[in-house]
């Protein structure tokens, strides 16, 4: 964060921000290039569903447990989604153990309002009974290795996971939930993906990793889905966009977005 | 709560609350209220009403979070219990941790940090009521507070939201709009320098809605702009005399 300046070393901060005004990066991508993108599912059988996915080095695991529970009172047709980041210690040297920071609390936040407005999951399919059961699904974000934008890379996870996850069959019988043999599938029916810039030197730049992350004056994420429409945008860090910024950032979150959708058969 | 099935606009284009698409709410803003603190500013928006205070530069305790070549800005936004229909727990929620990072890194870019080395500046933001888009009305009073605090700033940072209730992209979205409605954008925006320093987005919004959104909320950043100026005037050009 603040400290940021510091951990770059002078000379390789002007590097990246020389070689970004000249429309290259450090590790040889162009300024709207992904790192490699690598996702493996149903890694942890305990969960009702789970996925890792690697982003370049950036690795996020995420694991997803459903229960029954309430409903929240407004909504009492509908199932509960929460999400929740972790950003483990054995990650980086800059992530403390205790209680969430802001940055795991802003993660989790972003990454659940693109689920969440997007309408990912069909959250009335997960009803039990109206006002009384529903199924509560816990998306619990485990950032393992911190390599740079780590919202694009839990997004995909998150998704990933519960494109995984299976709910267990059920019959309701007096208010009472029998589990039946089986299991259905989480009803998933749209994918959002975040795709996150980081303006270096008044430049924008896709995906970036640590070192740019280090020296960026701010950072955008904009999260859109299967149409194209956009879903959720959080701007971050101390600098700021002009309008041109932001909506050239919208554009070409949305072709990004589209093709990693299609890398992944989504 | 009261929200029934009403329409959210009715057939002439005025909200519920009587306002055309692109018309603010009515805002009354107040510079230096309270005694202690080095800025502070009182602004009403709608049924919002927050207070904002700086405290600062002064030096930073703990000693080893001092950086040597800035000043460190916190921020704390806090709802109190009474603000909102249902009692709030006073505790910190993961919402108002949130914002209190976004709404730093609203005023942040305004700020010249490196003026005051190793030292903070506190902000503190308490919603006294809410009524929807409280993050853009808290950053208007904190940029104030910062300037009544004499803090050195390369802008005012005025905020509005902008939003889409029915099919209609109006602005300075309120609670019931916030919360029926498709989609809030909320942004703070520096018109002199032409700087987005907060832009958030949740809800559904076609590229062209969005930018229309964002088009607007800027257009209502400018003219809050013009009464914050007005209310730092209020408290500094009109010096009074010592009567009595």
């Amino acid at each position: 964060m603040s400290t940021a300046a510091t951990t770059v070393v002078r000379v390789k901060q002007k590097q990246i921000a020389q070689l970004i005004a000249k429309g290259k990066r450090l590790d040889g991508r162009g300024l709207n290039d992904y790192r490699e993108i690598k996702i493996e599912q149903g890694i942890i059988e305990k969960a009702e569903g789970s996925a890792r996915v690697l982003l370049g080095k950036t690795e996020v695991m995420v694991g997803v447990k459903v229960e029954t529970g309430e409903p929240f009172p407004d909504t009492p047709n509908e199932g509960v989604l929460t999400v929740n980041a972790e950003l483990v210690p054995l990650a980086s040297p800059t992530f403390e153990p205790g209680p969430p920071d802001e940055n795991s609390i802003e993660l989790a936040r972003v990454v659940d309002r693109g689920i969440r407005e997007s309408k990912a999951i069909d959250l009335e399919k997960l009803c039990i009974v109206p006002g009384k059961k529903v199924f509560v699904v816990f998306v619990d974000i485990y950032v393992l290795n911190h390599d740079g934008n780590l919202i694009d890379a839990s997004a995909l996870a998150a998704m990933a996971a519960l494109m995984n996850t299976k709910v267990f069959n059920y019959e309701v019988e007096n208010c009472e939930v029998k589990i039946k043999p089986g299991f259905m599938p989480l009803p998933v029916r749209r994918h959002p993906v975040a795709v996150t810039f980081a303006k270096i030197n008044d430049k924008l730049v896709v995906d970036p990793w640590l070192e740019e992350e280090q020296i960026m004056d701010a950072r955008l994420t904009i999260t859109t889905d299967d149409d194209g429409n956009v879903c959720a945008v959080q701007k971050g860090g101390s600098g700021f966009f002009t309008l041109k910024q932001v909506l050239e950032a919208v554009q070409i979150a949305r072709e990004k977005a589209s093709e990693i959708r299609k890398k992944l058969g989504w | 709560m009261g929200e029934k099935a009403e329409k959210l606009v009715d057939r002439k284009g005025l909200r519920l609350d009587g306002r055309r698409p692109d018309e603010l709410r009515p805002i009354k803003i107040e510079v230096g209220v309270l005694s202690n603190a080095d800025g502070s500013a009182y602004i009403e928006q709608g049924k919002n009403k927050i207070l904002a205070a700086v405290y600062g530069p002064k030096e930073l305790h703990p000693k080893h979070l001092a950086l040597p070549d800035r000043m460190v800005l916190r921020c704390r936004y806090h709802m109190a219990p009474f603000s909102v229909q249902e009692r709030k727990s006073p505790a910190p929620s993961r919402r108002e941790v949130e914002l209190s990072k976004v709404i730093r890194e609203a005023l942040e870019p305004a700020v010249f940090v490196e003026y005051y080395p190793r030292t903070a500046v506190d902000i503190f933001i308490e919603v006294l009521q809410a009524d929807g888009s409280t993050r853009c009305t808290s950053i208007t009073a904190a940029s104030l507070a910062l300037a009544d605090a004499g803090v050195p700033m390369r802008d005012l940072v005025a905020a509005c939201s902008a939003g889409k209730v029915e099919d209609l992209i109006v602005l300075d979205l309120n609670d019931v709009e916030d919360k029926v409605g498709s989609a809030d954008v909320p942004v703070a925006y520096m018109p002199n320098l032409a700087a987005i320093t907060l832009l958030q987005m949740d809800g559904i919004l076609t590229p062209e809605e969005f930018e229309e959104a964002v088009k607007l909320a800027i257009e209502g950043c400018r003219k809050i702009y013009v009464m914050q100026k007005e209310a730092l005037k209020a408290r500094y050009v009109n010096v009074k005399e010592v009567e009595e």
